[in-house]
């Protein structure tokens, strides 16, 4: 293996303590998060130096550096910035959803998009348009979003739990019937629904992607998703214990179905509320616990707030590939996060074949 | 209340567990000591796994009540019983990526806060129950490169590290090589002398009576016999419960009770005779 005389092997990290991964990992994902956002505000149509949108996030803190100019400022506060905290919630949200999930079903290929959770967040989502209930009140059409993929996260676990143990096969294909039918609900609401308003809206949801998202997305978005982070954190020592087994977790003092419970539910809601503000990003969810558990080890205390940082690096990096990469037009970021899961996915189930993954 | 059962260290009374209409445990009842060593035995699907998980607080008896020294385990929290109580399985969980170390100081988890993580004198303590396993060579790797031996051997350290007053061990010699077995259970022998109580499932009879202070004898989930070695195996209990003919002495070299097995008891109903083809 290459090695850099002075610097120990990567092993050495990974099997170092809890705090010492989280602190290596926090800095080299916030440091590339902190890179990846000054590019990404200073690519697109109107192209705008990197110095300038310094001095643009340095003005907002208060600090006038009055050397931009207006429209830089107004692409930078109204269009792109709003636009990466939206893809940075989502991504940190699917990151910790995948993360958590994977640990809950025992399986390294649980992700809120393959199991169905993210197509009941998308059908209560589209149930809630259609309706009208999303214009109720300013959190109606997360709400609605979050109460679908609870269902369907209810309904998958339900099914491969059902003969007694838990199955990998039967979720992975329980998954399947699930996004299938619930995809199949979606289709016959946009059909059946009268060319309104209503319609358009759901179209445009429906392709997903992070394009015209605004401050509202923001407010909408942010603080459910780092609540929910939050809560997952402090259940990770509970998750690591059940992932070697119910018996195991109640043994070493946890108290597993309220704690399966409550982690169930914030999959759902973090996925739910990522759902509502950009559709379903396939895969960030997938990839992202999976790279950093291969790095930093499978403790949750390490992986579930590096998979929100990751999950971010993720999302912002592909956006902005996304949106730049066939100039003037635009692809949608899920487009791109799928070109790389998926070949990503297949290789898993490659590597992994003959070994059963029951886990 | 009995005053027995407030000074034993655990305690299950008229313990039923029912399951699909089946009753794996059907009102037993035991009691074990500081300081002492209990064997259970008896033959495959008896309930020793079942009795064990009971009284580690992992399942909940139908009838009947557990007891750690005098309270209900149901009055208690969860993290508090596995404080007192550590349960190493039957069968080693898999838990793919994680390492020894790491696994071992999962042990030190229901010592620890919620916001807590390990620190040094956790890792000492799970240092030291690796070193008493003999497993301390594995701290770094990850747990499915072990064998089936030595993965057995890294969660009786994971128990250990756990500092559980009642210890409480599921066949924890089955994959062990001789000289593993003897130190595995010299190691829980002086576990148990040390002050605190081990319970453990054992197979082999040998090592039942040579180690353990006590046996109880399972058989479809009721108590056929307890006592001391010497009372419970006999040639009779032993053919009644496992249909098996033995002749039973005192070994000269290690001066314990000893089995010799002679063959299956002669109508005692076998479902699986083998068919030559
Ligand atoms: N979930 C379950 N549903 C139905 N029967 C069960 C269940 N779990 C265990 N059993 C049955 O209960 C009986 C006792 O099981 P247990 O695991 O306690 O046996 P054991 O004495 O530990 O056996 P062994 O020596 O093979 O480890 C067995 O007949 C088993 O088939
Ligand atoms: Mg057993």
């Amino acid at each position: 293996m290459l090695r850099v005389a002075g610097i120990p092997a990567w092993g050495t990290y990974r099997r170092s303590g809890v705090l010492t991964r989280l602190a290596i990992g926090a800095v080299t994902l916030a440091l590339a998060i902190l890179l990846i956002v000054l590019i990404s505000l200073s690519v697109g149509p109107v192209s705008i130096p990197v110095r300038s949108v310094a001095s643009t996030l340095i003005g907002f803190v208060g600090i006038d550096v009055s050397d931009v100019s207006r429209t830089h400022e107004l692409v930078i506060q109204q269009i792109r910035l709003p636009r990466i905290i939206v893809g940075a919630a989502v991504g940190m949200g699917l990151g910790v959803a995948g993360a958590t999930m994977q640990g809950l079903f025992r399986n390294p290929l649980a992700d809120p998009g393959i199991i169905g959770v993210s197509a009941g967040g998308a059908l209560g989502a589209v149930i809630a348009i259609a309706t009208g209930a999303a214009g109720l009140f300013f959190m109606a059409l997360p709400l609605a979003a979050f109460s679908g993929a609870m269902i369907a996260t209810l309904v998958v676990y339900g099914i491969s739990t059902v003969s007694g143990h838990f199955s990998m096969a039967t979720l992975l294909l329980a998954g399947i019937a699930v996004n299938a039918f619930l995809g199949a609900i979606v289709s016959a609401i946009v059909i059946l629904l009268p060319d309104n308003g209503a319609l358009r809206e759901i179209l445009f949801w429906l392709a997903g992607g992070l394009d015209s998202r605004a401050w509202e997305h923001v407010l909408m978005s942010l603080l459910p998703i780092i609540g929910g982070i939050g809560i997952a954190m402090v259940m990770a020592r509970d998750l690591n214990l059940l992932i070697l087994g119910d018996d195991e977790a109640r043994s070493l003092g946890v108290n597993v179905v309220p704690v399966r419970l409550l982690l169930l539910a914030v999959g759902a809601m973090v996925t739910g509320v990522a759902v509502a503000v950009s559709g379903t990003i396939a895969f960030v969810g997938l990839v992202t616990p999976h790279v950093l558990r291969l790095l930093l080890g499978p403790d949750n205390r390490v992986l579930i707030p590096m998979s929100a940082l990751g999950g971010a690096v993720f999302v912002i990096l592909a956006d902005t590939v996304a949106r730049t990469v066939i100039q003037p037009a635009e692809l949608r970021v899920g487009i791109l996060t799928a070109f790389v899961g998926a070949p990503f996915f297949i290789l898993l189930l490659i590597q992994n074949r003959g070994r059963g993954y029951s886990l | 209340m009995t005053a027995a059962v407030r000074a034993a260290s655990l305690s299950v009374e008229g313990l039923t567990y029912t399951i699909q209409g089946k009753k794996l445990l059907d009102n037993v009842s035991l009691r074990a000591g500081q300081g002492e060593l209990v064997g259970v035995i008896g033959p495959n699907g008896a309930g020793k796994s079942t009795l064990l998980r009971a009284l580690a607080g992992v399942i909940e008896p139908s009838d009947g009540d557990c007891y750690l020294e005098g309270r209900r385990f149901v009055e208690m929290p969860a993290r508090e019983r596995a404080r007192a109580i550590a349960l190493v399985p039957q069968v080693a969980p898999m838990a793919h990526g994680f390492t020894c170390l790491e696994l071992v100081l999962m042990g030190r988890y229901p010592h620890m806060g919620r916001f807590q993580i390990e620190g040094a004198s956790d890792e000492d303590i799970a240092r030291q129950a690796m070193r008493l396993t003999d497993t301390e060579q594995f701290a770094e790797r990850t747990i499915e490169t072990l064998s089936g031996g030595e993965r057995q051997r890294v969660f009786i350290a994971r128990a250990l590290a756990q500092q559980p007053r009642v210890l409480l061990l599921d066949e924890p010699t089955s994959n062990l090589d001789i000289l593993h077995q003897l130190r595995v259970l010299g190691l829980i022998r002086e576990w148990a002398s040390n002050g605190a109580t081990a319970i453990a499932a054992v197979h082999d009879l040998n090592m039942a009576a040579r180690h353990c202070d006590f046996l109880i004898l399972l058989s479809n989930g009721k108590v056929i016999s307890e006592g001391m070695p010497e009372d419970v195996l006999t040639a009779e209990n032993v053919s009644g419960a496992y249909g098996v003919e033995s002749v039973i002495y005192r070994d000269p070299h290690t001066d314990a009770l000893a089995l010799s097995l002679i063959g299956p008891s002669a109508g005692f109903p076998h479902r699986n005779r083998v068919k030559a083809p």
